[in-house]
Parts: C-alpha cells; sequence; structure tokens
C-alpha cells in the first residue's frame, strides 16, 4: 500500500474551497472559493507560502481557477454566470476581461493544449468554446447537447478534442466539425447512473477516467474506426466504452478525479472526506483494465474534499482542497 | 403571492407540546446541548413555516421525528420529509430549507441528507437529486429571492 503524508495546510480561504489548479511549472498553485477571492500559493525555501490575493473579478463563488498552458494567464469561472482572464502584464495579476454569455452558474473551464480555445459550461446546460488570439476571446462555438446542468469540461491532452460532464448522468465528446467548423458531439458516454462530477484524460488521451455521485469511477477507453478489437464504429467516429467500473471504493459522492500524466495513478475527492489513489495494475489487459485501491487516506480533510490534483512536474506531489476551508498538500509514495 | 395555492386546505396535526405531557417535555430535551439526536433535530425543524401557509412543517406532518435518523458514529444525520400533496411545486423549496437550518445549526462534522418520503411526490427522485447536489444547493443559497424566501420559513424557529 502507498503512503499519503501531508506536507503542508494552507489556511486562508474564508468558507468552502472549491478548486485547486498548478501552475505548468508545479511550482505555484491557485486556489478559489466561496470566498469569491483565487489564492496563489507559491514555494519558497522550505515552505507554501500566499504569494497574492486575487479579488473583485467575480460577484459570487469561484467554482474553478485555471492556468493557461503558457502560464501566463489564470482564467476563473463564477456563480456569477462570468468568466475572468487574469493576466500578469502589469507586474501583478489583474482582471481585464470578462466573458459573458452563459445564463447562469459557470461551473468549469479548461484551456486546450495549444492554449488558442477555451471551453467553458454552465447550469445553462450549454458548453461554450472560446477562440483566443492575442487577448482576444471570441465565442467559437455553443454546444447544447446536455440536457442538464453540465458540471465539468476537460480538453484532451493533445488534439482539439472536448469532453463534458453533466448532471443528465453523461459524459459527451466534442470535436471541430471540418466542413461547418462548428463544434458538434460525436460520442455520448452514458453509464453512470447520476450527475458526473469530474474526468480525466490519461496521458495519451485515448483513455478517460470519470467520477460520479453513484460512488463510482468509470474507465473509457476509444476505439477508432478499423480498430483491431472489431468495436463498430458506424458513423466513423471513435467510439468510446466504458472498459472499467470500480464500485465499492467511495462510500458517498466522488467530487473529482485526476489522471497524473507523469505516474498514471488516479486521485480522488470524496464526499466522505477522503482522499483515495489508483493504480492500473502491472498485467492489466488494456480492453479489460484492472485498478487497485493503493491508498485510502481517512479525514484527509473535516469535511467533503472537492478537489484533488497532481502536480505536473513533481510525481506524487497532490494539491486537494475542501469544504472545511483548507489546501492541503500531499506527497504520495509507494 | 397572487398564485393559486397548490394545497389550499391542508390537514392540520398536533403539535409535540399538545401531545406530551409537561413532564414528559421536560425530561426529553437533553441535558447536553451539544448532543445531537433525532429529538434535537426535530426540535430544529418543527418550527419551519411552510412556505404556502402560516402552519409549521410540523403542523402539516411534514417533518415529523420518526423518518429523522442519527447516526452519531458515522456522523451521519438523514431526514425524510412529506410534501402535503404528492404534486407539491413547494417540494424542493421546502427541503432547501431544511437543509439550510441543519447547515446553520448543526455542527459541519455531520454529513446530512434531506429526501422526500418514498412515494410521496410525483417527482421523487429529481427532489432529491437536487437537494443532494451541494453545488446547486450552494449556487441556490446566494439567489438573493430564495434566500429571502428561506429566511420567511425559518424566520419562526428562532423564537423559543
Amino acid at each position: 500500500m502507498g503512503v499519503l503524508e501531508l506536507i503542508q495546510s494552507l489556511e486562508g480561504h474564508k468558507g468552502r474551497v472549491w478548486n485547486v489548479c498548478w501552475h505548468p511549472s508545479g511550482e505555484t498553485l491557485a486556489s478559489c472559493g466561496e470566498d469569491k477571492s483565487i489564492r496563489i500559493w507559491m514555494h519558497d525555501k522550505s515552505k507554501w507560502v500566499i504569494k497574492s490575493i486575487l479579488l473583485e473579478g467575480h460577484s459570487r463563488t469561484i467554482r474553478e481557477v485555471s492556468w493557461s498552458p503558457c502560464g501566463n494567464y489564470i482564467a476563473s469561472c463564477s456563480f456569477d454566470a462570468t468568466v475572468a482572464i487574469w493576466d500578469q502584464k502589469s507586474g501583478q495579476f489583474e482582471c481585464n476581461t470578462t466573458l459573458e454569455g452563459h445564463e447562469n452558474e459557470v461551473k468549469s473551464i479548461s484551456w486546450s493544449t495549444s492554449g488558442q480555445l477555451l471551453a467553458t459550461c454552465s447550469r445553462d446546460k450549454s458548453v461554450w468554446v472560446w477562440e483566443v488570439t492575442d487577448d482576444d476571446y471570441e465565442c467559437a462555438a455553443v454546444i447544447n447537447a446536455h440536457t442538464q446542468d453540465v458540471k465539468k469540461v476537460r480538453w484532451h491532452p493533445e488534439k482539439d478534442i472536448l469532453a463534458s460532464a453533466s448532471y443528465d448522468d453523461t459524459v459527451k465528446i466534442f470535436k471541430e466539425d471540418t466542413s461547418s467548423s462548428d463544434f458538434i458531439c460525436v460520442a455520448t458516454l452514458a453509464s453512470h447512473t447520476s450527475t458526473v462530477w469530474s474526468l480525466s484524460f490519461d496521458k495519451t488521451g485515448n483513455r478517460l477516467v470519470t467520477c460520479s455521485d453513484d460512488q463510482t469511477l468509470k474507465i473509457w477507453h476509444q476505439y477508432e474506426p478499423g480498430n483491431e478489437m472489431g468495436i463498430p464504429t458506424p458513423d466513423n467516429e471513435p467510439v468510446w466504452k466504458c472498459v472499467c467500473t470500480l464500485s465499492g471504493y467511495h462510500s458517498r459522492t466522488v467530487y473529482d478525479v485526476d489522471w497524473c500524466k507523469l505516474t498514471g495513478l488516479i486521485v480522488t475527492s470524496c464526499g466522505d472526506d477522503v482522499i483515495r489513489v489508483f493504480r492500473e495494475e502491472d498485467d492489466s489487459d488494456v480492453h479489460q483494465p484492472t485498478f487497485s485501491l493503493v491508498c485510502k487516506l481517512d479525514n484527509a480533510h473535516t469535511q467533503d474534499v472537492n478537489c484533488s490534483q497532481w502536480n505536473p512536474v513533481t510525481p506524487g506531489l497532490i494539491a486537494s482542497c475542501s469544504d472545511d476551508g483548507t489546501v492541503k498538500l500531499w506527497s504520495y509514495s509507494d | 403571492m397572487s398564485r393559486p395555492l397548490d394545497n389550499p386546505n391542508p390537514k392540520i396535526y398536533p403539535k409535540l407540546e399538545e401531545k406530551l405531557s409537561v413532564n414528559e417535555q421536560i425530561e426529553d430535551i437533553p441535558r447536553n446541548a451539544d448532543a445531537v439526536d433525532a429529538r434535537r433535530v426535530f426540535e430544529l425543524l418543527r418550527n419551519i413555516t411552510d412556505p404556502e401557509h402560516p402552519l409549521t412543517l410540523e403542523q402539516l406532518n411534514v417533518v415529523e421525528q420518526r423518518l429523522i435518523e442519527v447516526d452519531n458514529e458515522k456522523n451521519q444525520i438523514n431526514v425524510q420529509f412529506t410534501p402535503t400533496i404528492p404534486h407539491c411545486s413547494m417540494a424542493t423549496l421546502i427541503g432547501l430549507s431544511i437543509r439550510t437550518q441543519l447547515i446553520r445549526k448543526i455542527s459541519p462534522k455531520f454529513k446530512v441528507s434531506v429526501t422526500v418520503t418514498p412515494g410521496t411526490h410525483v417527482s421523487e427522485a429529481a427532489v432529491n437529486k437536487q437537494l443532494g447536489d451541494k453545488e446547486r444547493v450552494a449556487a441556490a443559497l446566494e439567489n438573493e429571492f430564495l434566500c429571502n424566501v428561506i429566511e420567511q420559513c425559518l424566520e419562526s424557529t428562532e423564537e423559543s
């Protein structure tokens, strides 16, 4: 079994902390929450310290923050129905762009790997794709494919393929239609029996892990047209199949999942206050994979864990945040 | 409000005071104010006002002590509430009032679930899903209009 060791607890937020996001360099962390602030934490000598507090970008809860792939921008989304883009051209972070359009709460935000596309999703059931050119943000698509509140959007690690998770219990995959240059839904992943809260691609982008209010994790595998397994691809589009369901491990809603691009480990954040780490078994068949629970830390937080994210540079380093108002840093070792 | 009432003539049930003798009332109050049991949770909820009527959830039999479960070992509280009629459009709002009261009055270590008593509402699953989604509950509680309505429902719980 692996071990999660607490490195430091970062205090400062008032109330629930909804989300944390690592800077691409792995040396800075952003967090956000109910108190309408974004806090930037930096590693300084042996400790993590607060570097800045960003205020006045939003009038309601900030649900998610995301660093651009270049590391120069932070995008944040809020229950106030807006998205804010923060840059540090003046030397410190300032909100110089606000994106409007969603009818109500914006739940999630994600930059494509190129940094040229930004996706947002909302309780208004829509997913928006914004085109980014030199600080100019233009709405490229409004996708109304879900029938309920959309909880999470995430881009493929390499391609301009987008995945979204929803209160309608499904995950959908979108890509740009070359003829109309519009984003279209190319796959619907149905298997969860309640809200899908989050999702994460593996490093290749050929697999996806999803987590849900139904207390399970699911692993999905993408089968391209002409795949050797003979999986039919009727519309000549890749088909996503659920190849593994991890049930019986979580005792409440699973709010977040992150698949580490460095180590292949999966970390989950659960409403039972526990952080869990899963590892794919060595002899696992890719078409019928087996994952085992390698670490379960009870009372990682004193309330629901909302988000846990692997550091993109340092293997095994995790940041988590909770309804208990804290952000915690952990080191995972086998 | 000008809209017609969902349930214009609800059945009214006796309050706890009317059912218990004076001695029983004194005996039933927990000595340790921090101890949480079904009775204490019921005390917190029974005087919430119905959004449609100047009556309490206890008087309308929307909340009952027997439908409250407290597990101190697992830090879990399950409250079932019974809408007065199966197509009550106020069900989510009532559930939200119950949830808000518990968020305010009960230690955050407790995991609280608020659900419709099985078989008592036509949209039971949808109402339960909505009330179980803490993100939507949080967003609702930031909505000024909804918040005001809930405050009115909870005002009456502060008297005793």
